[in-house]
């Protein structure tokens, strides 16, 4: 089975052709740079995606905090993370790249903040 | 009068990078006005990935690709920066009157390069029949409500024009448990980036409509509806395609315009088609001494392409100054 993507590693967006065999890659083409081939076989076999939102904090300076998660995440268990990060308040000053949550769902994904905030 | 060797309008990506060139290139008397009481400009609002790429050779989200130019720029002495400034007037001689909270600031800039950026297209632009309801918003304003002040502005939205402002609002609201009905783009493709369709749009199973066109905004008090029709190779309706979308929301993502008003203040041509800056070159003006980098030279696609591009208009600052 053949499959068409768009890569979305960079701005450029590729147009790969994937050759899928029992669920597995075989062969990808039409990627102008390697993280094209290692982007398809993700995407097919388990795709994946940096989670970005926003928390509350509490008596600090802004009032919602930009956080991420540190590596991609499964695309099936987004909704159940932002259900755990929906629940989070900040209360003390941090500094963009400080751990807000660890182990998100269980996956060993920590949730870091991108911003400073005192 | 104080008189500044350099002033820069504007904190955002372009006038962070401007000044940080402008000192590396030997302009050691800087000051830089921004409006907001951050430095960062649009990208604080941006939470999303897919900043640096280019220019860091890393992946990161707007607050984060801004706060190394926050870090850069606050650690130089010669920058001054002036928060919660706001610019009202320019004068052919470089002279600029500025807000801050309770006084009336000028002062003389013997070089000046603005980096004001640039505004979105309102409804009022592309000519939206129907009333007019609360519930239509710009993208962006929409993206300042959820991600700065934390609220929702809506639960059932469409958006109109398939910009990357718009593609990105469309997940955003989504994971916030609203519900995205249709993204309507009169073209046949996307005006905004291909990844963006994917992670923002089919990622979400969100109906894309292409080569439609929205012709009404219903709704007394809040928008109740619009009406969408299939568009001809002239992006003229074609009878018989209407159909309707129930919604409370409507986001307006079709284009940006630079935003150039005090440079049209100090007599400086503008083309009246794009909103840019009459020029020859890159960050040049009609007006020798005054640059005008980011975009409100031009609009980008992306923050890399500005910052690098702004570097130019520091450079040539520099330039300017030692004749």
């Amino acid at each position: 089975m053949t499959k068409e993507l768009i890569c979305i590693e960079c701005p450029k967006g590729c147009a790969l052709s994937v050759d899928i065999e029992n669920c597995r890659v075989v062969k990808v083409s039409g990627s102008e740079c390697p993280k094209g081939e290692k982007y398809a076989v993700s995407e097919i076999e388990d795709p994946k995606r940096i989670l970005t939102s926003t928390v509350l904090t509490q008596g600090l300076s802004l009032k919602m905090l930009p956080v991420r998660t540190d590596r991609p995440i499964p695309k099936s268990r987004i909704f159940e993370a932002m259900n755990e990060i929906r629940k989070i308040k900040i209360n003390k000053a941090v500094n963009a790249g400080d751990i807000i949550l660890e182990n998100l769902l269980g996956i060993e994904i920590n949730l870091i903040v991108t911003r400073d905030v005192i | 009068m104080i008189e500044r060797d350099l002033v820069i309008v504007g904190g955002g990506p372009g006038g962070m990078a401007a000044a940080i060139s402008a000192y590396e290139n030997g302009i050691k008397d800087i000051l830089l006005l921004e409006r907001d009481q951050y430095l960062g400009g649009i990208l604080n609002q941006c939470i999303h990935t897919g900043f640096g790429l280019n220019y860091f050779k890393e992946v990161l989200t707007g607050p984060e690709y801004a706060d190394r130019f926050i870090k850069k720029v606050q650690g130089i002495p010669g920058i001054e920066i002036s928060l919660k400034s706001f610019v009202v007037h320019l004068t052919k001689d470089k002279v600029l009157t500025y807000l801050r909270p309770g006084m009336v600031k000028t002062v003389k800039a013997r070089c000046l390069i603005m980096a004001t950026g640039c505004r979105e297209k309102t409804r009022e632009m592309v000519h939206i029949a129907g009333t007019r309801p609360a519930g239509v918003f710009s993208a962006g304003l929409a993206q300042k409500l959820v991600n700065i002040e934390g609220l929702l502005p809506g639960k059932e939205v469409v958006i109109v024009g398939s910009g990357d402002i718009g593609l990105i609002m469309a997940r955003r609201f989504t994971l916030e448990g609203a519900k995205v009905k249709a993204v309507i783009e009169i073209q046949d493709k996307t005006r905004g980036l291909m990844r963006n369709v994917v992670q923002c749009v089919t990622d979400f199973d969100i109906p894309l409509y292409f080569k439609h066109k929205i012709l009404k905004i219903f709704g007394r008090d809040r928008v109740e509806g619009i009406s969408v029709a299939k568009v001809d190779d002239e992006m003229n309706k074609i009878q018989g395609t209407e159909f309707t979308i129930d919604c409370d929301t409507v986001l307006i993502s079709v284009g940006l315009i630079p935003e150039n008003e005090l440079i049209e203040m100090a007599g400086l041509e503008l083309d009246r088609k794009t909103n840019s800056p009459v020029s020859k070159e890159v960050n040049k003006t009609s007006m020798p001494g005054l640059f005008v980098c980011g975009n409100a030279f031009k609009v980008y696609d992306l923050a890399d392409s500005v910052s690098k591009d702004s570097e130019s208009a520091g450079r040539l600052a520099a330039e300017y100054l030692k004749h």
